[in-house]
C-alpha cells in the first residue's frame, strides 16, 4: 500500500491543459439546445460510445481522452454503460451492414435531447472502406449526425474540441 | 527445416506437384486428397495456420484452396484445385481444429463447400444475407446493395435445471468492438460460451482486389488499427517477396524499432486494462499514462500517433537523426524505471494476484490443439515466435528473448506481456545504437501476372498473415489476411469454461483479440 501511495505522490498531476480551439475542420450541424441545457451540459455530459465497424484505432483515441494526460472527466465528460443514460452518442464507422440494426436500436435508446458524434474519416463518410456490399458508408447514412470529427484516427485533442462544440 | 515437404512428397509420390518459384514451398495436391495432406503434416507435427480459397475464374480456371502450415521454421502451403461449377473439397476440421472456423467463412463468403464439415451455419456473413450472395467470388459486385432478408442464427443451447443464458452484445458496456458472446451458466459457473463475430465486417478482402498494390498499404494498415505497423508491414514484405525487391537495410532496421514501439504502447495499455478488469483501479491510470508518452513522442518523432502509413512497399517514410535518437533514449530510461515500479507493486499485491491466478487457463494441450498464435500460445507453454524462427533482419542479429510460460492463466499471459516489454525496451537500444546507414526507401518491382507472396510478421499479438495472388492483368487478384484473432478466438471459449461469470471480462482482456481483424 506504502508503494502505491509513493507512487502516486511522485507521479503528481499529469493532466494537460487542452487547448480550446474552433477547429473549422470539425463540421456541426443542426443543434438547438436552450441556453439552460447547454449549461448543464457544460458540467455534466454522459456519453455512450458505439463502434459500428471501425478498425479500433479512432477506440485508442477515446480510449486516450479517458487517461490522465487528457482527463475528459475535468470537463464533466463521463462515460455511460448505458445508452439510456447518454446524451450523447460517439460513433465511429463505417457503419456495417452487420451493425446497421444495433446502430439504429442503441440510438433509439438515448433519450432526448440527444447529439450525435461521429469520429474518424470512416465515420464522416466511410473513409478507406467506402460504400459496399458490406459497409454502408458514414454514421449519417443511417442515423442524423451533429457534430463531424475528421481524421484518421483523430487526436484526442481533435476530439474533445469536438465536445467543446456543444457547449458554444 | 524441411520435414514438413519431405514427409508430404514421401507420401504423396507422384500426386504432389510442387511449384517452384512459390515462396513459401506450395504444393498442389488434387482435391480428394486434401485431407489427406492435413492428416500427414499433423502426424508431423505441423500447426495449421490458415486455411483460404481464391477465385482463378478470371484465369480460365475454377477455385483453388489453400492451407498454410507451421513446423517450427518451416511454412508449407498444400493447395488443391477444385472445379467452377462444383467447388467442393474436404474439410479439415478431424484433423485441425482451427479449420473449423476457417471453413464456415470459406464456404459463407466464396461459396466453397468443405464436405464433412459439421457446422453449416455461416460464418461473418449474416443469416439475414441471401444464401448465395459470395462475396469474394469474382462475379460478385463489390457496390452490390445487399437485401436483408429473415432469418436467426441457430445458438447451441444446453438445457436442464438451473442452467440459464446471458446474451452480451454487439455493443459492449465498455469503449471496445461489437461483438456477442453468449453464456450458458449454472449459478455462476459458465458451462458454455459461444462466440458470434463478424459484426465489423467491411469487406477488407474485396477491397483489396479494387486497389492498386501501392495504395493497399493504407488498408492494410486499417484492418486493426491497434496494429498497424505490424499488418503494413505483412503486407508489405508480402509483395517485396513476390516481386523480388530489395529493401534497404535501414529500412529494415526502421520498421522493426516501429513495431517494438508498437509491441511496447499496446502491451502497457492491455496490463494496465486487465488489471482495471479485477477493479484495480491504480494500474490503468498508470500504464495509461506510460503508453501516452510513447504515443505522444511517436506524434513528434514519426509524425503519427500510432504509426500509420509510415512503413511503404519498398521501406518506411520517415528516418530518425541524433536528436531523434536521444529523445527516444530518454523516454525508454523513464519508461523502464517508472515500469518496474509499477510492476512491482502488481505483484505485491495479494488481492489482485488472487484475481489473477489459476483464472482462465487454456492449458498447453488445448492451445497446441487450437494452434494458438503469439501472446495467448507463449502464455500456454508454446513456443511460437516468428521473430525468433523465420527472424528478418535486424532479428536474425540482435538476439530475441522470447518468454514462454506454462500456466496459461491470466497471470501468465500478463506476466508474457510484461517480459516482453522489458526485452522489446532492450531491442530498441540495441536498434538505435547499431542501425546501419542507407536509404529509408527503395523502389519496389511491380508483380508480375499468376505470381504469389507470402509473409509472417510476429505483431503485439502475435503472428500476422499475408498471402498476395496476382492476376492475369497484373492486379491484385487475392489478398488474403490471417490476424492472430483468426485461431485466438477459439481459445477464448476454451479458457472461459468452469469460469465464473464475472470474470469473463479479466480473461476476454487477457486474451484482448481484435474483433476488426477477425471479421475483415
Amino acid at each position: 500500500m506504502i508503494r502505491i501511495l509513493r507512487q502516486i505522490l511522485r507521479t503528481g498531476i499529469v493532466t494537460c491543459k487542452c487547448p480550446q480551439i474552433d477547429d473549422p475542420n470539425i463540421r456541426v450541424t443542426g443543434i438547438n439546445l436552450e441556453n439552460s441545457v447547454k449549461k448543464r451540459f457544460r458540467r455534466s455530459l454522459s456519453v455512450r460510445e458505439v463502434d459500428s465497424g471501425s478498425c479500433n484505432g479512432c477506440e485508442l483515441e477515446i480510449h486516450a481522452i479517458n487517461n490522465p494526460v487528457y482527463d475528459c472527466e475535468k470537463l464533466g465528460i463521463h462515460f455511460t454503460a448505458s445508452p439510456r443514460f447518454a446524451d450523447v452518442l460517439l460513433v465511429t464507422g463505417p457503419v456495417t451492414k452487420n451493425m446497421e440494426i444495433a446502430l439504429k436500436r442503441t440510438y433509439d435508446a438515448v433519450p432526448s435531447p440527444k447529439i450525435v458524434i461521429a469520429v474518424g474519416d470512416c465515420g464522416c463518410n466511410g473513409g478507406i472502406f467506402g460504400e459496399s456490399y458490406a459497409s454502408l458508408g458514414g454514421i449519417d447514412k443511417v442515423i442524423p449526425v451533429n457534430i463531424y470529427i475528421p481524421g484518421c484516427p483523430p487526436t484526442p485533442t481533435d476530439i474533445l474540441n469536438g465536445f467543446y462544440k456543444i457547449f458554444l | 527445416m524441411n520435414g514438413l515437404a519431405n514427409a508430404l512428397m514421401a507420401s504423396f509420390g507422384k500426386d504432389v506437384v510442387a511449384d517452384e518459384n512459390a515462396t513459401p514451398a506450395t504444393f498442389t495436391v488434387p482435391a480428394e486428397r486434401f485431407a489427406d495432406a492435413a492428416n500427414i503434416l499433423r502426424e508431423s507435427y505441423a500447426f495449421l495456420c490458415a486455411e483460404w480459397a481464391a477465385d482463378d475464374t478470371n484465369s480460365g480456371r475454377g477455385y483453388s484452396v489453400y492451407a498454410c502450415y507451421r513446423a517450427g521454421s518451416e511454412y508449407l502451403i498444400v493447395r488443391a484445385e477444385l472445379s467452377r461449377d462444383n467447388p467442393e473439397f474436404p474439410s479439415l476440421v478431424k484433423h485441425f481444429v482451427p479449420a473449423y472456423r476457417f471453413e464456415r467463412q470459406i464456404r459463407s463468403l466464396m461459396g466453397v463447400i468443405p464436405s464433412g464439415h459439421p457446422d453449416s451455419r455461416p460464418w461473418i456473413k449474416f443469416e439475414d444475407w441471401p444464401e448465395d450472395a459470395w462475396p469474394l467470388r469474382k462475379s460478385f459486385d463489390a457496390a452490390t446493395k445487399m437485401p436483408r432478408l429473415d432469418g436467426q442464427y441457430a445458438w447451441l443451447r444446453a438445457e436442464g435445471e438451473g442452467v440459464y443464458e446471458i446474451p452480451v452484445g454487439p455493443v459492449h458496456a465498455g469503449i471496445i468492438e461489437p461483438g456477442h458472446f453468449r453464456f450458458q451458466a449454472v449459478g455462476e459457473t459458465i458451462i458454455n460460451l459461444e462466440e458470434r463475430l463478424g459484426y465489423v465486417h467491411k469487406g477488407i478482402e474485396k477491397r483489396f482486389e479494387s486497389m492498386t498494390w501501392e495504395t493497399a498499404v493504407k488498408l492494410a494498415g486499417r484492418v486493426s488499427g491497434d496494429t498497424t505497423v505490424a499488418h503494413s508491414m505483412a503486407y508489405c514484405m508480402a509483395l517485396e517477396s513476390m516481386t523480388h525487391s530489395d529493401v534497404p537495410v535501414r529500412a529494415k532496421w526502421l520498421r522493426a524499432l516501429f513495431l517494438e514501439r508498437e509491441r511496447i504502447a499496446n502491451h502497457i495499455g492491455d496490463i494496465g486494462a486487465i488489471c482495471n478488469d479485477a477493479a484495480f483501479a491504480f494500474m490503468i491510470y498508470q500504464c495509461s499514462r506510460l503508453k501516452e508518452v510513447m504515443i505522444a513522442n511517436n506524434l513528434k518523432l514519426f509524425g503519427h500517433r500510432f504509426m500509420m502509413d509510415r512503413v511503404i512497399p519498398g521501406g518506411v517514410t520517415v528516418d530518425i537523426d541524433a536528436a531523434a535518437k536521444q529523445e527516444i533514449l530518454t523516454e525508454l530510461d523513464y519508461l523502464s524505471e517508472q515500469f518496474d515500479v509499477i510492476v512491482r507493486i502488481y505483484e505485491e499485491s495479494s488481492s489482485l494476484e488472487d484475481r489473477v491466478r489459476n483464472t482462465g487457463i487454456l492449458t498447453s494441450e488445448l492451445a497446441r490443439e487450437l494452434c494458438t498464435v503469439g501472446i495467448v500460445a507463449r502464455a500456454s507453454g508454446l513456443n511460437v515466435d516468428c521473430r525468433v524462427h523465420n527472424p528478418f533482419p535486424p532479428y536474425d542479429s540482435i538476439g530475441i528473448v522470447s518468454p514462454v510460460l506454462t500456466a496459461g492463466d491470466v497471470h501468465a499471459r500478463v506476466w508474457v506481456r510484461v517480459e516482453e516489454i522489458r526485452d522489446s525496451i532492450r531491442l530498441i537500444r540495441r536498434i538505435l545504437g547499431q542501425i546501419p546507414h542507407s536509404p529509408i526507401a527503395a523502389r519496389c518491382n511491380t508483380p508480375l501476372p499468376e505470381t504469389t507472396g507470402f509473409a509472417a510478421v510476429e505483431g503485439w499479438r502475435g503472428e500476422i498473415i499475408y498471402w498476395l495472388a496476382c492476376g492475369q492483368k497484373g492486379e491484385i487478384n487475392r489478398c488474403m489476411v490471417r490476424d492472430p484473432s483468426s485461431v485466438n478466438w477459439l481459445a477464448l471459449e476454451q479458457a472461459i469454461k468452469g469460469n465464473i461469470v464475472p470474470d469473463f471480462p479479466l480473461c476476454n482482456k487477457s486474451f484482448n483479440q481484435s474483433y476488426s481483424g477477425h471479421d475483415l
